[in-house]
């Protein structure tokens, strides 16, 4: 039974316990919007608008210095006709799908094992350490690769001490210093996820497999890999994401011999100055990016539970 | 065959292990280099480029920017994240899916594009670039982080303390400043600690906006032009220590309270 306060229960009758509580629910809507406001707000006036705004002025064309301010979809046609674009995004793509593969065969067995064969009070502790370079600065994680890679550096000089090659290696600006670079960084970030989704496994599955006679091998196969498949593909989106969204890496590491699609919109923004074009090229990579979303999306509805 | 099954694991583990933490090694070791040049042969360890850093006003100006930019944009980015995550766990609003969707938007946009767009959007506007802009991106970026990771905090307990605190006569504003937020806790200070992090190491998005006062990571990313320098390893194992050190203080402060609760 609802009471309402203003006239107390004796005198109550039902109308005015609607109307009271009405007012109260009006008041309740009312602070909600007063406390949400702020950060839609905020999001709307920062984060929609500069999109907008980057989809109207990717309809602009750079002509010499100045800025035609009128529609146009030049700047689309010039992404399909002139090769360098294409070959950044088929770079990009490239690159991106290496690294989310070789990252995922990497981590799984690793966080398989700090999972399962770990003892429970080491875990939180092997865990952290396995993700402690994920605190360094993302531009100097990069520079540190450089480093190692180096014509002098660590991997050359070792190599060189054991006699296995004569000259050192050109290995900084090339892809294979890139996607090093990367499968660092997501090893890390996978390797926490996949933990993650290890440990929901509740074990009793893995001990009713053994039960019914399966082998460890066909228990994995069978039970484990199954079961967090959802939680590897959730990890492999956020990987190619952030992976074909980067610059800092492949401008460092890659250098200037083959382009990826963000050092090739960052260049819009030097030589030219051609904010257009930039904008074009940015709406074709979000574009890339939603339609790897769907993809995705969609496998995970479409998969037998 | 078991026993070569658990030492295979092992080598597995430790190679990872080396694999990643290969470049941070060689970073540390060399920018003990007392040389000019950060790789081998290792002749150090001399202090020479840690007072190189400290010496280095630019360097030390933009560190002094990126504490300012983390600190002032976590601080913005938590308080309009607690208060979204409030109204919409606590008040029936309609379209609350659209707006959490709304919210966490950002995430699934790359840095770089969210800071071109407002790059743009200042340049038709008139706005001058500089720190404050940089600010408002890493608002942007960390918005929806301290949204998600608030609204995941609230239970249903929490909403019954502060029924009783508003039957008692408080005022909404006491509510959450004397009820909410300290149940809250754990919660906020995870997404504080979180977003200051990230803004401290965010380069694109403060690359992109800020024009004569730049944060760290822009600053180092001028000094990467000058070619392999020791100064710089001794300068990234700073702000390697200062990260480490916010976990650490992460893991002590947030996630032993919600460990022993």
């Amino acid at each position: 039974m609802r009471r309402c306060r203003t006239c107390g229960p004796s005198s109550c009758n039902a109308d005015s316990v609607t109307a009271a509580s009405n007012i109260l629910e009006r008041r309740d809507r009312r602070r909600g919007w007063v406390m949400v406001t702020p950060a839609l707000g905020f999001a709307a006036l920062f984060f929609v608008a500069p999109l907008v705004t980057m989809a109207v002025v990717s309809t602009w064309t750079k002509v010499g210095a100045a800025t035609v301010r009128a529609w146009d979809l030049s700047n689309y046609a010039a992404f399909f006709a002139r090769p360098h674009f294409v070959e950044a995004l088929v770079n990009s793509l490239q690159i991106t799908a290496i690294v989310t593969v070789v990252s995922v065969l990497l981590a799984y067995p690793f966080a398989w094992i700090l999972a399962m064969r770990v003892p429970a009070r080491w875990q939180r502790l092997a865990i952290l350490l396995a993700i402690l370079p994920f605190w360094t600065s993302y531009v100097v994680r990069s520079y540190a690769w450089l480093l190692v890679l180096s014509r002098g550096g660590v991997v050359n000089t070792a190599l060189m001490g054991l006699g296995l090659i004569d000259a050192p290696l050109e290995m900084s600006a090339t892809r294979f210093a890139t996607v090093t670079g990367f499968v660092h960084f997501f090893v890390m970030l996978l390797t926490l996820t996949i933990y993650a989704s290890l440990k929901q496994l509740p074990p009793n599955y893995a001990r009713a497999a053994a039960d019914l006679g399966a082998g460890p091998v066909r228990t994995f196969w069978h039970v484990v890999l199954p079961l967090t498949l959802p939680g590897v593909m959730v990890g492999a989106f956020l990987t190619f994401v952030l992976c074909i969204g980067d610059y800092v890496t492949p401008q460092i590491l890659g250098g200037n011999n083959e382009l990826v699609l963000p050092q090739v919109i960052m260049l819009q923004l030097g030589r030219r100055s051609d904010l257009p074009m930039a904008g074009a090229l940015s709406i074709m990579l979000m574009a890339v990016v939603t339609l790897a979303y769907l993809l995705c999306a969609r496998w995970l509805r479409d998969r037998p539970a | 065959m078991r026993r070569v099954a658990s030492l295979a694991g092992i080598v597995y583990a430790a190679a990872i292990y080396g694999f990643v933490f290969l470049p941070v090694a060689v970073l540390v070791t060399f920018s003990f280099q007392s040389g000019r040049l950060p790789v081998p042969p290792f002749d150090g360890p001399s202090l020479r480029w840690y007072g190189e850093v400290l010496a280095d006003r630019d360097l030390m100006a933009a560190l002094a920017n990126s504490a300012l930019v983390a600190v002032g944009s976590s601080a913005v980015a938590v308080v309009l994240g607690f208060l979204a995550a409030h109204a919409l766990a606590r008040h029936r609003l309609p379209g609350a899916a659209w707006q959490r969707a709304l919210l966490v938007a950002p995430l699934t946009v790359s840095t770089l594009i969210v800071g071109l767009g407002l790059l743009m959007l200042a340049g038709e506007l008139g706005i001058s670039k500089g720190l404050l802009l940089v600010g408002v991106g890493h608002v942007v970026l960390n918005m929806p982080l301290c949204f998600a990771v608030i609204f995941a905090g609230m239970t249903e307990a929490q909403r019954s303390a502060e029924r009783a605190a508003r039957d008692l006569g408080a005022a909404e504003v006491a509510v959450l400043r004397l009820v909410t937020a300290p149940m809250l806790a754990p919660p906020i200070l995870a997404a504080f600690f979180l977003s200051v992090t990230f803004s401290w190491d965010e380069f694109i998005v403060a690359f992109l906006l800020s024009r004569f006062d730049v944060t760290l990571p822009v600053e180092i990313w001028s000094l990467l032009r000058s070619g392999l320098t020791p100064e710089t390893n001794a300068i990234g194992s700073i702000v390697f220590l200062v990260s480490i050190g916010l976990v650490v203080l992460l893991e002590l402060t947030v996630f032993r309270r919600v460990g022993r609760t």
